[in-house]
């Protein structure tokens, strides 16, 4: 895999950006709706805040891009983390019921959420480090079992949060504006800019990509790599908890068989597609909050075209059959060996990826 | 039988759990050791069991496969609309959807093989692409009234005081078949080399893009069997059906003692962990609580069964 890298850019003398492919599609799909929806790019202002199909894009996008977010690390680190869609059930619900069912206010409900969402990532955590389970196996069964516990802590139902509980803290997270945008984007935009100064500025980004290249090798050169693996799915279901706060915030109910369902795989095709690769290594949390957004403006897009919301999932999966088709080793190969027409380079780049 | 000695103590585990969860069941509620109790677990959930084997033949040859409740939410719908709106016959109607449902399968695998794709990611593709296409034959649910299908779903053997029906029979019949097919057949021994190590096979000479394709079209063909299971149990056809149904039949084949690394496991296996997963919802029925518990309970039995397998797993 390595050296077909390296002998693609040996040949070429160019190698796209990680999030290359996923900006190139976003562009593509925003020129389409250029010439198809114009009123795809109105914003009206009323009342001092932004309206418009964009800004819908940024708004509802912001749950995958937290989910992205969390999910690059984790990715980053040769993992995968598939409980996300029911850590944010298991969230919404906890600080559903503390809202209702108790006298503590809307901050003590919400560090509840974040806490027991910290807590699935930690019990990911600790299957996969200490226990040595294969990471997709792991968080299957918190994937599995997350939803009955969300549903159990619902107490079996959906919980509504009435107006008078939810207190305008809570409304001001799923549906308020700030600086004119609505505040999810805000909630999103500070998450990603601070995690990317972390991994970024400080030694966290290369202890990543060092645990996902090679863990023994990073072993070796004195990375406790178990603490650097705790650390993302933490991270991990800190987002997730982000993410159903807003949920919940948003439609203010607690719904735990719905929230966050298959947002999982959202999450991981935002940052397949971003340019992350699902070996490990090397990532990019830039090109995978631009993934989520890809995704969420294909969404916004078919809804605009009239196609049902059930329907939508068809052209989705297309679309993430090619960008995955795109990643083969031998249909590229075979891709360049048509493009270039030297057979003799393709043949030996076979070898060389095999 | 091919597997390694160790291989036999998940198959054990798996036996004494569900021997000590009916036991206890029995002893806890009055008529639970009944054959009404045992007809009812087998006949809800055959569709369910009928899946498992399918996903047992993927999981041995070391893959997965996330669509299958996206293909089995499909063929319910549309073979309740060929039969109700298309006035097909239903004999017509359920080899459409064999079809469709083994091409689907065998697509998929070709995908995964060919592009040396992972599969738990062409899979997804192909849950979002099976469901999206269940709302797009029709957005809900239809009903299925035929007297061919109607005469189809009332065969039943007597057993005790009640009787066993259709769905059951089909899942029992597929299940000796599978098994037969796996342990004295080469494609089945072909399955298990894959499994465990599929660069091996390749050397071996073994027929590795053949077999592999063939494992997923007979889970496609299994998933297309158990939506028309589905549709028989309940007399029509939904495209909501069945989601997130591809978690439990994982959860089913695991806890049956089929490591998800492949190359070991048994079809055996997949029906005591389909009998653990069906006595465990029928003591939350009994017991009167609600279906939460019984999904913990699921991904406890999962976890546990994963963790004796890392401990069996050589290092």
């Amino acid at each position: 895999m390595t050296q077909d890298v390296n002998l693609k850019k040996n040949r070429l003398g160019w190698q796209p950006p990680p999030a290359f492919y996923a900006l190139l599609g976003l562009a593509a799909l925003l020129l389409v709706n250029w010439f198809c929806i114009p009123s795809f790019f109105e914003i009206q202002v009323r009342d001092g805040n932004f309206y418009g199909s964009l800004i819908d894009v940024f708004n509802r996008g912001a749950i995958g891009v937290l989910l992205a977010i969390g999910m690059t690390l984790v990715v980053a680190t040769g993992g995968v983390d598939l409980s996300v869609g029911s850590v944010v059930a298991i969230c919404g619900a906890v600080v559903a019921i503390v809202l209702t069912t108790t006298q503590f206010g809307i901050v003590v409900a919400i560090a509840a959420g974040l806490l027991a969402a910290v807590g699935a990532g930690a019990v990911n955590g600790i299957l996969i480090t200490w226990l040595r389970i294969e990471p997709i196996i792991a968080t299957l069964v918190l994937m599995v079992s997350g939803r009955g516990i969300a549903k159990y802590i619902a107490g079996e139902q959906t919980v509504a949060v009435p107006p008078e509980l939810a207190s305008p803290t809570l409304d001001f997270l799923g549906n308020g504006h700030f600086l004119g945008l609505p505040f999810p984007i805000t909630i999103a935009a500070v998450l990603f800019v601070v995690t990317l100064l972390v991994v970024r500025r400080t030694s966290v980004g290369l202890l990543v990509e060092s645990v996902g290249a090679n863990p023994s090798a990073s072993r070796a050169c004195g990375i406790n790599d178990t603490v650097v693996k705790l650390t993302v799915y933490v991270f991990a279901g800190f987002c997730a908890g982000l993410a159903g706060i807003i949920d919940l915030a948003n439609i203010g109910i607690a719904d735990p068989t719905n929230a966050g369902a298959l947002s999982e795989l959202d999450a991981i095709f935002a940052v397949l597609v971003g340019g992350t690769a699902l070996t490990g290594g090397r990532f990019s949390l830039t090109g995978a909050v631009i993934g989520a957004l890809l995704l969420q403006t294909l969404m916004t897009t078919l809804y605009t075209w009239g196609v049902p919301s059930d329907v939508a999932p068809v052209p989705k999966a297309i679309v993430i059959l090619l960008v995955c088709l795109l990643q083969s080793p031998t249909l590229r190969s075979w891709l360049e060996r048509t493009l270039r027409g030297n057979r003799k380079m393709g043949s030996r780049q076979v070898e060389a990826s095999s | 039988m091919s597997f390694i000695a160790r291989g036999n103590l998940p198959l054990l585990a798996t036996a004494a759990v569900l021997a000590a969860l009916f036991g206890a069941a029995s002893l806890c509620f009055d008529n639970f050791c009944s054959s009404y109790v045992i007809s009812d677990l087998f006949s809800q959930n055959a569709f369910l069991g009928i899946s498992a084997l399918g996903m047992t033949v993927v999981i041995l040859s070391g893959g997965i496969d996330l669509s299958v409740g996206a293909v089995i939410g499909f063929t319910t719908i549309f073979v309740a609309t060929l039969i109700t709106q298309c006035e097909f016959s239903p004999w017509l109607a359920w080899t459409v959807a064999l079809i469709v449902g083994t091409v689907y399968g065998a697509a998929m695998g070709a995908t995964i093989h060919f592009f040396k794709l992972p599969a738990f990611l062409v899979t997804l593709a192909g849950l979002f692409f099976a469901r999206g296409m269940a709302f797009f034959v029709t957005q809900q649910s239809v009903q299925i009234r035929n007297d061919v299908h109607e005469l189809v779903s009332g065969v039943a053997i007597p057993f005790g005081q009640t009787e066993i029906g259709f769905t059951t029979i089909l899942f029992l019949v597929l299940l000796v078949t599978m098994a037969c097919v796996s342990n004295f057949s080469t494609f089945g021994r072909a399955v298990l080399a894959i499994g465990g190590d599929e660069e091996s096979a390749t050397l071996m000479g073994l027929p590795v893009a053949r077999t592999k394709v063939a494992v997923y079209a007979i889970n496609g063909f299994c998933s297309a069997l158990a939506g028309i299971a589905m549709t028989l149990y309940m007399d029509s056809g939904n495209p909501i059906n069945a989601i997130g149904l591809e978690l439990d039949v994982i959860a089913v084949v695991v806890i049956g003692g089929t490591l998800l690394s492949g190359g070991v496991g048994s079809f055996t296996g997949t029906l005591l962990g389909f009998l653990i997963y069906g006595t465990i919802y029928q003591i939350t029925y009994f017991a009167n609580v609600g279906s939460s518990i019984a999904t913990i309970a699921i991904g406890a039995l999962l976890l546990a069964f994963i963790l004796l397998q890392q401990i069996l797993a050589p290092r």
